[in-house]
């Protein structure tokens, strides 16, 4: 027990006599928020064009095609990575007691070197330079430049353990550690490539059909796994605990949860490939571990609630701490639905609808931005020396707006994507098909706007942040009465 | 033997980052590597081909506009799906794919089997305006295509690229790549057609857009289309010929 909590109370003074670089954690957190607003803003703007179609304005550079892929990649490598970047260069140095290793420029590098990448990849999108394989649309020279960036964090990620003043390495580095090695794997595995010249643009994949496919969705899958999960779970393990000022509920668990969460996860690629060409065996191998998932997922869940254990009463007090255990709370659904979705029955309906876009974004939107926005919230006023943040008050109407846009997104895409899957198989009396396809997609209009809706509250709630971010940075504020005013005998305020 | 503590993994970072390498590589491997190994993997089907110059322009006029985002190419073993869209798809059809365009989501229909079911001049008129012939249609709309030449200049590059991830490009479809897009959609001039017709059976040869001056993207995108779904001739074959 004592291991798993030690590392956390890092005493005030005994942080003073470390040079922890703070620098590049407040370039990444400004860019977490950056490229937030953009990945959300992108986001309402494909809804909207699904809704109504002439949005794509007739344009080679904003159709939804090419856009989409801008959308994804800025939600995922720009505002999740920028935030796993900033929270695991933060936490490993606290955690170790050790500032980062290479110095000040190095990490700049870092920093300037992903942004960098990131950029790369999104104008190519617009310009129409993909590989096409979802979450790995960037061509190969945008790959080459993001496998060194990505091979110099992982080497002062380690360098900076190997410098620790603690005997041991908390369990949020094990987390982000796999995250980071295993991403590496995926990565080069899967865009292994032939470009076509050395000074083009465009490559072929080394891969092909069906091989090519299942390569595609284990690394997919696994972008899922541990870009989207284990990396954010070493959130939720440093800062859930920091905010609660409770320990991990349990250090056992913590340590099944690790090792059966990376094992289970990497097999479970060949649930988006059910029915499909791929030989039947790997289908139900991925189904099986798919449905095994669900155990070590929920392991984690519960290790993360149950540190509120004894402090549940700061939920109604400090709006992020709310932040960060709802996210956990719609990690355990989005980690129920899924398994539920693998088992191939319900995926023969589910699949190709849009109850797999409200799945991922119930994760993306509910687990991984939540997750984020709470540690943001927790990082700025440390970052850069704030009692607390400008305005609670504002953290909560963010907190309400962003759950009421999830909600209208994840249950109108349930309708349609149910809906759509019916529709499809339905059969009238005299054993015909009883729509035509363009029937599906024009009954899907009124749940499109719905859920365009969903992302505007889900936008607006991030605009507030931004705003109130920019008040807590200015500083100048009154926040003593603020907090007052919310927080009884000062429960929340760290 | 001593007995295990995973302490010794939480004070040495190499080998926490060993174990975890170790622990994610296994269910890949175990996963992926059969692909390649069990022979039967691809169903032993005749017909499929790589694709004409002009057909892999197309298709990566295809990738660079992200339909795969909209349409799938992956007809599955369903009865719906097999009066809607045809025969289920085969791991064969896609083994000169690369990479593979299975698609993840259907906001549009299936294309696994779209060529042939609709003609030249549809397709440019539905990729030029799609809701001026389905008024119910959510895609965007591609008029610029009607106008934008064929880049293809570097063609034999492509194809040579191709071979060396694995398509059985030959020596004379790589010498003669340019002369064959210019004979597929260009069926009156003076081009080896027959020639075409035998390193590439069932291409769609036609002015695809139209337009007997110019070599739009469209041409290229149509003869693509086109040729979706029709290089096996599932009459030959029954379903026990078929199973993986």
């Amino acid at each position: 027990m004592t291991v798993a909590t030690g590392t956390v109370e890092t005493a005030p003074e005994r942080a003073a006599t470390v040079d922890y670089n703070m620098d590049v954690v407040r370039q990444f957190t400004i860019a977490t928020m950056f490229w937030g607003v953009a990945a959300f803003l992108v986001g309402v703007f494909i809804a909207l064009q699904l809704a109504f179609p002439m949005l794509n304005l007739d344009l080679p550079w904003t159709t939804f095609g090419r856009l989409r892929p801008l959308h994804t990649s800025a939600a995922i490598f720009a505002f999740g990575g920028n935030a796993l970047i900033a929270t695991s260069l933060y936490v490993v140095q606290r955690t170790c007691r050790a500032s980062l290793w290479g110095g000040p420029a190095l990490a700049s590098f870092l920093f300037w070197g992903y942004q960098f990448f990131i950029v790369l990849a999104g104008t190519g999108y617009v310009l129409g330079i993909t590989q096409s394989k979802e979450y790995a649309e960037p061509e190969w020279y945008v790959d080459l430049w993001l496998t060194v960036i990505w091979v110099l964090y992982l080497v002062i990620y380690l360098g900076t353990i190997m410098r620790r003043k603690e005997p041991h390495i908390y369990v949020a580095n094990w987390f982000y550690l796999a995250f980071i090695v295993t991403i590496a794997m995926l990565h080069v595995v899967n865009n292994l490539a032939v470009p076509v010249s050395w000074f083009g643009t465009k490559s072929y994949i080394l891969w092909s059909g069906v091989q090519d496919a299942l390569t595609q969705w284990w690394y997919g899958h696994n972008a899922v796994g541990f870009f989207l999960t284990a990396g954010f779970l070493g959130i939720m393990y440093y800062f859930i605990p920091k905010r609660a000022n409770r320990p991990v509920y349990s250090y056992r668990l913590s340590i099944v949860h690790f090792w059966s969460l990376i094992f289970i996860y990497i097999w479970a690629g060949p649930h988006h490939l059910h029915y499909t060409a791929l030989p039947d065996w790997a289908q139900s191998l991925g189904m099986m571990f798919s449905v095994m998932l669900w155990m070590p997922s929920w392991g984690g869940m519960i290790n993360g609630l149950m540190t509120l254990s004894g402090a549940w009463d700061k939920l109604r007090t400090d709006p992020v701490l709310r932040f960060l255990v709802v996210a956990v709370g719609f990690y355990g659904m989005s980690t129920f639905e899924g398994p539920v979705m693998s088992i191939k029955p319900v995926n023969a309906l589910s699949h190709y609808t849009d109850w797999t876009i409200g799945h991922v974004h119930s994760g993306a939107l509910g687990w991984v931005a939540f997750i984020s926005f709470g540690a943001v919230y927790f990082l700025v006023p440390k970052l850069w020396n704030r009692r607390e943040l400008f305005s609670l008050r504002l953290v909560s109407y963010h907190f309400w707006i962003a759950t009421l846009g999830i909600v209208l997104y994840i249950t109108s895409m349930w309708i349609s994507g149910i809906m759509q899957g019916l529709m499809w198989r339905a059969y009238n009396d005299l054993g015909f098909l009883q729509y035509s396809f363009v029937e599906t997609v024009e009954a899907m209009h009124p749940y499109y706007v719905i859920r365009a809706l969903g992302g505007i509250l889900f936008l607006s709630g991030a605009l507030i942040m931004v705003y109130n971010l920019y008040r807590t940075v200015k500083g100048n504020y009154a926040d003593v009465a603020e907090t007052a005013e919310l927080v009884p005998a000062g429960a929340a305020a760290e | 033997m001593a007995k295990f503590s995973h302490a010794v993994l939480e004070k040495n970072v190499i080998l926490l980052l060993i174990g975890t390498l170790i622990t994610v590589s296994i269910g890949g491997l175990v996963e992926i590597v059969p692909l390649y190994t069990i022979k039967s993997t691809i169903e032993p089907v005749k017909g499929v081909r790589p694709y004409s110059p002009l057909e892999l322009m197309g298709r990566n006029i295809y990738i660079r506009e992200g339909c795969y985002s909209c349409h799938s190419q992956m007809v599955r073993p369903f009865r719906d799906e097999n009066e809607r869209y045809g025969h289920y798809s085969l791991a064969a059809e896609s083994m000169y794919d690369h990479p593979f365009q299975w698609g993840s989501k259907r906001t549009g229909p299936d294309l696994a089997r779209v060529g042939g079911k609709y003609s030249n001049a549809w397709h440019v008129q539905h990729l030029a305006d799609p809701r001026s012939v389905e008024p119910g249609s959510v895609m965007p709309a591609y008029p610029w295509m009607l106008t934008r030449e064929l880049k293809v200049k570097d063609i034999a590059d492509h194809l040579r690229a191709n071979r060396t991830v694995g398509v059985p490009y030959t020596d004379e479809m790589i010498a003669k790549a340019a002369a064959d897009v210019a004979a597929q959609a260009d069926p009156e001039g003076d081009h080896d057609l027959d020639g075409l017709r035998k390193r590439y059976p069932k291409a769609a040869i036609a002015d695809f857009d139209g337009d007997p001056k110019r070599l739009t993207e469209m041409d290229a995108l149509v003869a693509y289309l086109q040729i979706l779904g029709r290089m096996v001739d599932f009459k030959k074959y029954k379903t026990k010929d078929l199973q993986q």
